[in-house]
């Protein structure tokens, strides 16, 4: 690739062959899966063709390919005009059919868009633009040479770094921001569970890089000890008929428990092996609860489990008799967001607990020794770190944090059964982890958010969301494989001078 | 005697499956040292375009079986085959000198994205097939359980001992195979003695996607009925299967395979259906415990 060289000579015919080539991929890749469908009819399946789509997917690959190749090789003003009219005209049809209620399908118009489904055109069209953004900038710019990758790298990476000196300073800020959430203007409902279920993946995410970013243990199976908790409290409810406050540490400290149980065996084992034994596990403990039928009610879930109280006193608009709830102790109006403002307010103590924890762990002995764990084993082994006792404490507590995310997850739903904890969960829990980047404990609140936060405010392209999730994981990976905020500090420093001779040299372990 | 004389043909079966999906684990991990977590993806890919294959076919009107089936098998190898390579290029080769987590993350976003692709493409409901070989050979008519062994059975496990045998051949024997042994042992070196790396690698997501094809068109067969979610638990257990036989070997990946699916048969018939699953990822952490390098995987020397 010579793309650094301002100008290289243009291959016209080799830009060509390369366009066709990718198109010649994507019939490949569509002509069966896109261009056929397999309908379910009475009769049983039958298919539909819909070759269309396949050459318009091909034309488009054609077209972006060939965009792309001449962005590289600095040639932007042909890019640019065909780009911008292709946007324009697409977003106009786009916009007219929004205008004029869509689904005629009549006009000519709506016969020249590509595909039927509306988001794909939308998807179409922002690339459209984002090209036409891109060699407008090329264009603007054309004596700054194209950044290669690795300095790119490095721009990001100072990025990273001045954004973490910020976190102190973010930091309190979007702490400030996140207490005063429920009383800002423009908080509904809606936005407050929003915001509950970003939290609750924040302390989710700060619990698992306890584990991940830490100690360096690819955990695949967090959710297992995110269902135990969650079962732990809706049982002990349920058989025992305790309280949501008397069940947080119980199922902090069973989760804990499963954490050990698990780990004791499987601990030693090298990171890809312990990832696919910690999913196994993940496994183990849905198929359990699905099957278990007589203690866990399988796959019918456990419902009617009780919901918190302020100290006692319920969230409920008519209290029994004799009983006092929140409103009427302290005389205010009865309203049902009181419950979810509280639930927020628990979630985000919850959270910040998490992360005083780990702040204050990495600096003891036991935190140190996970993250020298991580960086080099054996060099640890040889300081007389035992390397199983040590990761077994980081798994637990990981663990522990995970249980009280679970109950708080029953406490909120009310009912929980085996759905919730699939695989898929524990795989967004750890990519919210991974794109922070490992260890950064602001990048997991931002990775949350981008994540969790946004999919959820964009509900209704219910259908597509989790494509785009998908999607969006894999982009920004290969955009930053280190994660977003991925700059890693040493915890510990060499002082930069020697101390002088009079002073007691400073206390440099790591 | 029936009985168990069944669960084994039904296990063997099953563990043909596993080991073939298996295969696609283990070369890649070999290789590049990722677990590639979409393959169950594409084993789903390589199940869907079988059948949609076979339905074209149904309404082209190529009547006659076994012309059907050849078509099928080379349709769906090719194009799945396209998704193998077409995954590699987008997701994993620019994260080639990431860290490992890295490469995971990428590879369970593509899971995610493959899986819904479908289920927006094709619907989320099961896709039933008609049977498409029908009949079989039975003995033991006399006894207590007539043992039944289907022509479709017979196809499964003789198409994956020739598939075996033509990929061993291509490992040991062409030059392909010795870049791809190359690779395995050390990437750099093998790119220094002139070696196409990335070439090779694509070729490994190629042959490794094909494989995984034609296990999704056996589980067509055999069950009948596929949805866009078949992918993830028969890729969990083929990584299983990989890591069970030792990953990186691929006679270890048909063997780890084989002792999955019949794990899982005789576990269904002699103690329940509903924690069959269990006892697969149970075995699997027995044998990680006692040998961690699997069962014919060598042993990895740990260098400072």
């Amino acid at each position: 690739m010579q793309a650094q060289a301002p100008g290289p000579a243009f291959d016209f015919g080799a830009a060509l062959k390369d366009a066709g080539l990718v198109a010649g991929v994507v019939v490949l890749l569509t002509i069966a899966l896109v261009g056929v469908r397999v309908q379910d009819i009475s009769s049983g399946p039958a298919v539909v063709f819909r070759f269309d789509d396949v050459v318009a997917a091909a034309v488009l690959a054609f077209l972006g390919r060939l965009g792309i190749g001449l962005l590289r090789a600095r040639r932007p003003l042909p890019v640019l005009v065909a780009a911008l009219a292709f946007a324009l005209g697409l977003s106009a049809i786009l916009v007219h059919d929004v205008v004029a209620g869509g689904a005629d399908g009549a006009d000519l118009a709506h016969r020249l868009l590509p595909f039927a489904s509306a988001v794909v055109n939308w998807t179409i069209a922002l690339t459209a633009w984002v090209l036409s953004a891109r060699a407008a900038w090329l264009l603007w710019y054309a004596s700054e040479s194209a950044l290669d990758a690795e300095a790119r790298e490095a721009r990001m990476d100072r990025l990273s770094a001045r954004v973490q000196d910020w976190a102190r300073l973010v930091g309190p800020l979007l702490l400030g921001v996140a207490v005063m959430l429920p009383f800002l203007p423009g908080i509904d409902r809606r936005l407050l569970d929003i915001a509950i279920l970003v939290v609750t993946y924040i302390m989710l995410g700060w619990g698992l890089n306890i584990v991940v970013g830490l100690a360096g243990l690819l955990d695949l199976g967090y959710v297992a000890f995110y269902a135990v908790g969650a079962y732990s409290y809706a049982l002990l409810a349920l058989y025992f008929d305790l309280g949501f406050w008397t069940c947080l540490p119980l199922a902090g400290i069973m989760a804990a428990f499963a954490g050990m149980l698990l780990g004791f065996p499987v601990l030693r084992l090298r990171g890809d092996y312990l990832a696919i034994v910690t999913l196994g596990f993940g496994e183990i403990v849905r198929i359990i609860l699905l099957n278990w039928y007589t203690f866990t009610n399988g796959p019918d879930g456990v419902s009617g489990i009780p919901r918190p109280t302020f100290f006692g006193l319920p969230f409920t608009a008519n209290p029994a008799e004799g009983e006092a709830s929140f409103h009427s102790f302290f005389g205010l109006a009865y309203s049902s967001v009181d419950r979810i403002v509280f639930l927020y307010y628990l979630i985000l103590g919850l959270a910040l607990i998490t992360n005083l924890f780990t702040l204050r762990i990495r600096k003891l002995p036991v935190g140190r020794a996970w993250e020298a764990l991580r960086e080099d084993e054996i060099a640890c082994r040889s300081l007389g770190v035992h390397p199983r006792n040590t990761k077994l404490t980081a798994f637990s507590i990981g663990a522990m944090f995970g249980g009280f995310g679970g109950s708080f997850f029953a406490t909120r739903q009310g009912f929980i059964s085996p759905e919730s904890f699939t695989f898929l969960e524990s795989a967004i829990i750890l990519a919210i982890v991974v794109l922070g980047g490992m260890g950064s404990q602001i990048g997991i609140v931002f990775a949350a958010i981008l994540l969790i936060g946004l999919p959820e405010v964009f509900r209704d392209l219910n259908q597509y969301r989790m494509l785009a999730f998908g999607l969006a994981m894999v982009t920004i990976m290969v955009w930053r494989p280190r994660g977003l905020l991925a700059h890693r500090e040493p915890t510990v420093r060499m002082p930069e001078r020697p101390p002088p001779a009079g002073e007691a040299p400073q206390e440099t372990r790591a | 005697m029936g009985y168990f004389l069944q669960q084994l043909i039904n296990g063997l079966t099953l563990g043909m499956i596993y080991g073939l999906i298996a295969i696609g684990y283990t070369m890649v991990y070999g290789i590049i040292g990722m677990i590639n977590f979409a393959h169950g993806e594409i084993f789903m890919i390589g199940a869907f375009i079988s059948i949609i294959t076979f339905l074209t076919l149904g309404l082209v009107g190529v009547g006659w079986v076994p012309l059907a089936l050849l078509i099928v098998l080379v349709a769906t190898m090719l194009l799945t085959s396209v998704y193998g390579w077409a995954l590699e290029r987008v997701a994993y080769r620019p994260l080639r000198h990431s860290p490992r987590l890295a490469a995971l993350i990428t590879a369970i976003g593509m899971s995610i994205f493959l899986q819904n692709y479908v289920q927006l493409l094709q619907g989320a409901r099961n896709k039933p097939l008609q049977p498409v070989i029908t009949g079989g050979a039975r003995f033991l008519e006399g006894g207590a359980f007539a043992v039944s062994f289907s022509y479709l059975q017979m196809l499964i496990i003789v198409l994956t001992i020739a598939l075996m045998a033509g990929f061993t051949l291509l490992i040991n024997r062409t030059a392909l195979g010795r870049a791809q042994r190359a690779c395995q042992q050390d990437l750099g070196m093998a790119a220094l003695i002139g070696i196409d790396v990335d070439r090779t690698i694509s070729l490994t997501f190629v042959m490794g996607a094909s494989l995984a094809a034609v296990a999704g068109l056996m589980f067509l067969l055999n069950y009948g009925v596929i949805d866009f979610y078949i992918g993830f638990l028969a890729g969990v257990k083929a990584f299983t299967a990989a890591v069970l036989g030792g990953i990186g070997s691929v006679p270890g990946a048909m063997l780890g395979g084989l002792l999955i699916g019949l794990i899982e048969a005789f576990w269904s018939a002699y103690f329940s259906v509903e924690y069959k699953d269990v006892a697969a990822f149970a075995i699997l952490v027995l044998v990680l415990i006692f040998r961690p390098t699997g069962l014919l995987g060598k042993p990895d020397v740990e260098k400072v």
